[in-house]
């Protein structure tokens, strides 16, 4: 019987240079990765970029084609799962049936030869606040229940990784905004490092640190949700944590901390700092809560038309065509600046230099766009 | 983008109905062509076998001709006559049982986990054995087991066996033809359960520190309790009341309950005992089986 040592102190978690190929298909490429000890991290990626390939990975379920894995000091790369103090939490809960919730969570104290489970599980079952469930079956449990008790089965192992594959997939809204707190909450009090695998962007940037976002086997850019969200370097980032809107754009000018660009006979400015390319052929990047609907700004397009308004609550989601015919979206907070505009009425944008980025210019404006809700 | 949730949430469950009232027929409909052959072909048969079962050949009557006296004491002769046979039944049909969960258990767990593209192929080899009549499957195996048959002459190529060596007429072959005939009874429900364990579970179970056999024994034969229960009892319970492969394969001191059973109302024509063996041989199973399904305690699982 394997019997895997815990240590408290254990180090970041590595990736070095990891490939995994399916035949031809390469899911995972050439990928490199410090995971910091103690850390929320969050692999996000919509359905097929190579996020649970490399969890699967870290949790010994998949073996690399190439490139090492390490936590601390050890080399875990080829170590069989049984035998690595990972533990994972199952996209579809996967407990034990045949067990009662006490034994589902007592699984793996008791692998390991430890005698006394009662006080460990009955902790664990307190930590996700089931601990009157413990003699039922995991069948008489809701969706929400099941979750949480996949966590306790996993977290009381004490593992140095806890790997989280799509935890929330499975549970309606209220209750995954319910379990993302709890999530946070857990991970706080137990300081185990979280690896969070998921396609909700808005998931994601609730819950993690430090989000890493997949694109075909590759992570296309790592930092916190702010940093991401505010100052994305591809248009691929841009699209997929919520919305964007990109203009193909040209440099006309490098100068005082300011790039200035064209498009169609209008100028704009970015910022030098968030203009993450060297090329002449840019995409200028403003989020959509950042336009506004007046016309004193730098940054202003005029003689648009609205093409479409819909109302979601907290703002008004405008559809904004541009006199060469692109559509922008425009949010804009239902508050006393509200401008209630109908569809075919004509309106100015104008937005801040310092809400602006430019990328790229040699990217696809669609990259990574519809893709975060197609489950 | 949460606000949009619950919304649009109140439409009318109640909206439909139809009319309660009228009762349909048409599960009756449906029903009755089973509950008609049920009723022919098994219920009036069973009340005559219980009524045959306590009668009596009145002093000097012809051979075949019984009257009703109710006489219980029938069981008690039937049942003490034959004791031996009752056991060797058993005996026979339990060792039958173990073996094809044996050979089973294997089988089934590779079609179902590790046959990949090959699985549908399999369970056609599995069920393949049905295309042709029992009978002469087992006549077959007499000649697979007889002296000249292919079994035999291997044997006798080593050193140790001895030339008077038979297997044929030997409680050797009746088990072994009880065995194979029953095989896809026992590999059928096992495959369907085992097919049904989610792989995810037996991930979770190397996840949570268990190697490849602890995985197997507290997670995957656990799980496949069902398909063992089901196996076993389909296999079991039609091999104790077997008599072909008996007859067959096997020898006057290797006889079970059914070749007695079968002589005693073909051969011997002596009704009443037949009927009080069959229904002490179905009272023995239904106890046995409910033993069986009370301890393995699966009923929640089935």
């Amino acid at each position: 019987m394997a019997k895997t040592k815990v240590s408290q102190d254990t180090g970041d978690l590595v990736l070095n240079r990891i490939s995994k190929y399916y035949g031809d298909f390469c899911a995972v490429d050439d990928l490199s990765l410090t995971i910091p000890d103690g850390s929320f991290f969050a692999l996000l990626g919509p359905s097929g970029c190579g996020k649970t390939t490399t969890l699967r990975m870290i949790a010994g379920l998949e073996e690399p084609s190439a490139g090492t894995i390490s936590i601390g000091d050890t080399d875990i790369t080829t170590q069989k799962s049984y035998r690595r103090n990972v533990n994972t939490v199952f996209q579809n809960y996967a407990l034990f049936p045949h067990l009662s919730i006490f034994e589902n969570i007592a699984f793996g104290l008791r692998r390991r030869g430890i005698k006394d489970v009662k006080d460990e599980v009955e902790k664990a079952l307190n930590l996700v606040e089931l601990g009157h469930l413990s003699e039922r079956k995991p069948t008489q449990l809701s969706g929400g229940q099941q979750q949480r008790i996949a966590v306790a089965r996993a977290i009381v192992n004490r593992p140095e990784v806890l790997l989280l594959d799509e935890p929330l997939g499975a549970l309606d809204l209220k209750l995954r905004r319910q379990m993302q707190i709890e999530l946070k909450r857990i991970q706080l009090e137990v300081g185990i490092t979280f690896i969070h695998v998921t396609h909700d962007q808005e998931e994601a940037m609730t819950m993690a640190d430090t989000i890493a976002v997949m694109n075909q086997g590759k992570i296309e850019q790592m930092g916190s949700a702010t940093e991401l969200y505010e100052a994305p370097k591809t248009a691929f980032v841009a699209n997929f944590l919520g919305q964007c809107n990109l203009i193909k754009v040209k440099v006309q000018s490098r100068s005082g901390g300011k790039v200035v660009v064209s498009a169609k006979g209008h100028t704009f400015e970015i910022p030098e700092s968030r203009v993450s390319s060297s090329s002449d052929a840019l995409l200028l990047g403003v989020r959509p809560e950042k336009l506004r609907l007046d016309d004193n700004g730098v940054n202003s397009i005029k003689e648009c038309v609205v093409t479409d308004r819909s109302f979601v609550g907290t703002s008004t989601q405008y559809l904004v065509r541009t006199p060469w015919d692109l559509e922008l979206v425009v949010f804009e907070q239902n508050d006393e600046g509200l401008h209630d505009l109908r569809v075919g009425d004509k309106v100015s944008l104008e937005w801040d230099s310092q809400h602006t980025f430019g990328l790229d210019g040699a990217q696809d404006v669609n990259a990574g766009a519809d893709l975060d809700d197609d489950e | 983008m949460a606000f949009l949730h619950g919304a649009t949430k109140s439409h009318s469950a109640s909206s439909k109905g139809g009319s309660p009232k009228k009762r349909s027929l048409t599960p009756y409909l449906l029903l009755a062509p089973g509950l008609i052959w049920l009723i022919t072909f098994f219920v009036i048969p069973i009340f005559s076998l219980a009524s045959t079962s306590t009668m009596v050949r009145p002093q000097g009557a012809q051979i075949g001709t019984y009257v009703q006296e109710l006489r219980f004491a029938n069981y008690v002769d039937a049942f003490l006559a034959n004791q031996e046979q009752y056991v060797r039944s058993f005996l026979y049909a339990g060792i039958a049982t173990i073996l094809a969960l044996a050979i089973s258990y294997p089988l089934a767990y590779m079609i179902a986990f590790k046959a990949g593209k090959y699985r549908n192929i399999l369970l056609v080899l599995v069920v393949a054995p049905f295309f042709t009549s029992f009978l002469l499957r087992t006549v077959a195996w007499s000649q697979i087991l007889g002296d000249e048959g292919p079994v035999l002459s291997t044997l006798r190529l080593l050193p140790f066996v001895d030339e008077s060596l038979r297997l044929t007429a030997t409680p050797f072959a009746v088990v072994s033809g009880l065995t194979y005939n029953f095989l896809p009874f026992m590999t059928l429900p096992l495959y369907a359960s085992l097919e049904r364990i989610d792989p995810r579970t037996l991930e979770a179970s190397g996840d949570l520190y268990a190697s490849g056999f602890t995985t197997f024994r507290k997670v995957t034969v656990p799980l496949s309790m069902p398909g063992v229960v089901a196996g076993t009892l389909l296999t079991f319970i039609p091999a104790a009341g077997d008599y072909v492969n008996a007859a067959l394969l096997g020898n006057p001191s290797t006889k079970m309950i059914g070749n007695v059973i079968e002589s005693r109302f073909f051969a011997v024509v002596d009704y009443p005992t037949a009927a009080a063996l069959s229904f002490t041989l179905m009272a023995t199973i239904l106890i046995l089986v409910t033993l069986y399904i009370r301890k393995s305690g699966t009923d929640e699982l089935v």
